[in-house]
């Protein structure tokens, strides 16, 4: 039999309903691993798998520390709700649990999903199994090196700007933002309501849609969700045959690295050798898209973090009055990047400025959403690279942080019209993985993992750390 | 462009505290990402409907049916400081 820690999760998930693998050897096999490591993936690791039982065989899963789990410290990384357990799971969780998949931890992230680099987790920074100097994109940055390094099988996270597919790119994995409400987002703590979707980081495109299978789904306690016109299956496309591909010049030309564009030339080629027909397209409001996100975004986060005040979660600060109170939990809870967004989006919202931010802002995500829907008029999908740059040193970017927000350029405009994308691994550029995006019209889930899994057998990406490491 | 004394408003608006160190800092550092952002005011969009929901659902409605719901002790659980039936804190003051 394969060694159990090479098994994607769909290979292991079969092993274990077949009687070849114990779900329990497996899950101390990557608790024990995942209780030792040194990435700072982990914020917490579980000490046993309650008994499951459905489709995803027990088999071990790592959750962004976003999602809330009964009992279980859910902190979004950040201060402000430290020691944080939740009395209730959040729905995507609840509902992979019920088909049979087990908790293994909870992984480090940018502190409420505010970042693309992971150091603005409250807890420490997370690296790069590829390269321990590097950061591994965020902000689901733990959920992305724990499945790149093999500390976990598979895992989950939360895509806001870019923040499943980004950190999926720089860790050489797969990741999948769904369309906005495919997932339920009850007890996902909120970063920006209209942006936040959860979605998984797997090691291939079949675990990818495996996972999402399970997800998506209408939920009464979410009134944005909405089901999905049929059940996702298992990707099994090959052939490209006829398949138009979108490649918009503006999000694959200027500001992109060289090494990436190499390898986002190389799986267009393949593209081409599978039968698919590259159409150029124009996405002509797109570079807008993050100076749009940096208003909507921050806006909504400085609403939803009102709730962090010290009265009903999280540690107290302050004696004396309720403003003082309040004032200084916050200044103690929060990080740097957090407070700096709040500000933002205070600031954008306070009188006198709606209209010229928010409102402004709000009618640019019409335009992007009305470009891409003229592009799918003529193309299946739209192909770009994931990140304009592959995964960059820590601390690189940490002083500046519009160097830091520009590492959303590529990712940032499909949530602002809501439409589904996938990042898969194209390649490496001087050792390093480069991403490829592709994304669809609203609800299209199933053509992108069918044409991912397509391109995925072509490129043949191999020699992750996860790879190396056996068990 | 924001100054030190808006830093102040707003920083009053959103309840954070600043330090010195903060309040030295934060008037350059957010005025370099608003003069990001503030391109987007130089697109003309006059007439464009501003985005409120991108998949377009409309009025999600459900009976207004009574259901279960967390029991108050479960709710009070992680409070700092709990009363027997709510969350206690200091007096809003003068």
């Amino acid at each position: 039999m394969t060694d159990p820690a090479l098994m994607t999760g769909a290979r292991a998930a079969a092993a274990v309903d077949a009687g070849e693998l114990s779900a329990s050897e497996l899950f101390e096999l990557y608790r024990a691993r995942s209780a030792a490591e040194e990435l700072g993936a982990y914020l917490w690791v579980a000490e046993d798998a309650p008994e499951t039982s459905g489709p995803l065989g027990g088999v071990p899963l790592a959750v962004k520390d976003l999602f809330c789990v009964e009992g279980v410290p859910s902190q979004a990384a950040s201060r402000v709700l430290d020691g944080y357990r939740p009395p209730y799971t959040s729905t995507a969780v609840r509902r992979l649990i019920d088909a049979g998949a087990t908790v293994l931890g909870k992984t480090n992230m940018d502190e409420f999903a505010m970042g693309s680099s992971n150091e603005n987790s409250g807890f420490g920074p997370v690296r790069n199994p590829w390269d321990e100097t590097r950061v591994p994109g965020g902000s689901s940055g733990g959920s992305a090196a724990a499945v790149a390094a093999g500390l976990a099988p598979w895992a989950i996270g939360t895509d806001t700007g870019g923040s499943i597919r980004q950190p999926a790119a720089l860790s050489g994995i797969v990741g999948m933002k769904p369309t906005y409400g495919a997932v339920s987002r009850y007890g996902m703590i909120a970063f920006a309501s209209s942006l936040d979707q959860a979605g998984p980081l797997t090691r291939d495109v079949t675990d990818a849609a495996l996972l999402l299978r399970h997800m998506v789904g209408r939920d009464p306690m979410d009134s944005t969700s909405v089901g999905l016109p049929e059940p996702i299956e298992l990707p099994t496309a090959e052939r490209l045959d006829g398949v138009r591909l979108g490649v918009p010049p503006e999000l694959t030309g200027e500001g992109v690295e060289p090494g990436v564009r190499e390898v986002f030339e190389r799986a267009l080629a393949l593209a081409e050798e599978l039968g698919a027909n590259l159409v150029e397209i124009g996405l002509p409001h797109s570079p807008h898209g993050i100076a749009a996100y940096y208003v909507i975004a921050p806006a909504e986060a400085s609403a939803n973090l009102a709730r962090y005040d010290g009265v009903r979660f999280g540690p107290r600060l302050g004696d004396g009055d309720l403003a003082s109170l309040y004032e200084e939990t916050r200044a103690a809870g929060f990080g740097d990047e957090v407070k700096r967004r709040i500000m933002i989006g205070t600031y954008a919202l306070s009188s006198g400025y709606y209209d010229a931010y928010y409102g402004q802002a709000q009618k640019v995500r019409t335009k992007i959403a009305d470009d891409f829907r003229q592009a799918f008029e003529q193309v299946d999908l739209v192909i770009t690279p994931t990140s304009p740059t592959v995964a960059f040193k820590l601390g690189e970017r940490t002083a500046d942080p519009l160097a830091m927000y520009l590492s959303d350029y590529c990712t940032v405009p499909m949530p602002l019209a809501g439409i589904p994308a996938i990042s898969l691994p194209g390649g490496l550029s001087d050792g390093l993985p480069v991403g490829i995006q592709l994304a669809g019209p609203a609800f299209s889930e199933q053509r992108i993992l069918d044409v991912a899994h397509a391109l995925e057998q072509a490129i043949g990406f191999g020699g992750a750390p996860w790879q190396r490491v056996g068990a | 462009m924001i100054d030190r004394e808006q830093v102040l408003h707003v920083a009053k608006l959103a309840r954070l505290r600043l330090t010195d160190d903060e309040v030295e800092r934060m008037p350059a550092e957010l005025s370099k990402i608003l003069d990001h952002i503030e391109k987007i005011s130089e697109l003309d969009l006059d007439g464009v409907e501003p985005t409120s929901h991108v998949i377009g659902l409309e009025n999600v409605l459900r009976e207004d049916e009574p259901a279960e719901s967390l029991p108050r002790e479960r709710a009070l659980e992680q409070a700092p400081d709990a009363a027997p039936d709510g969350f206690r804190v200091p007096s809003p003051g003068s």
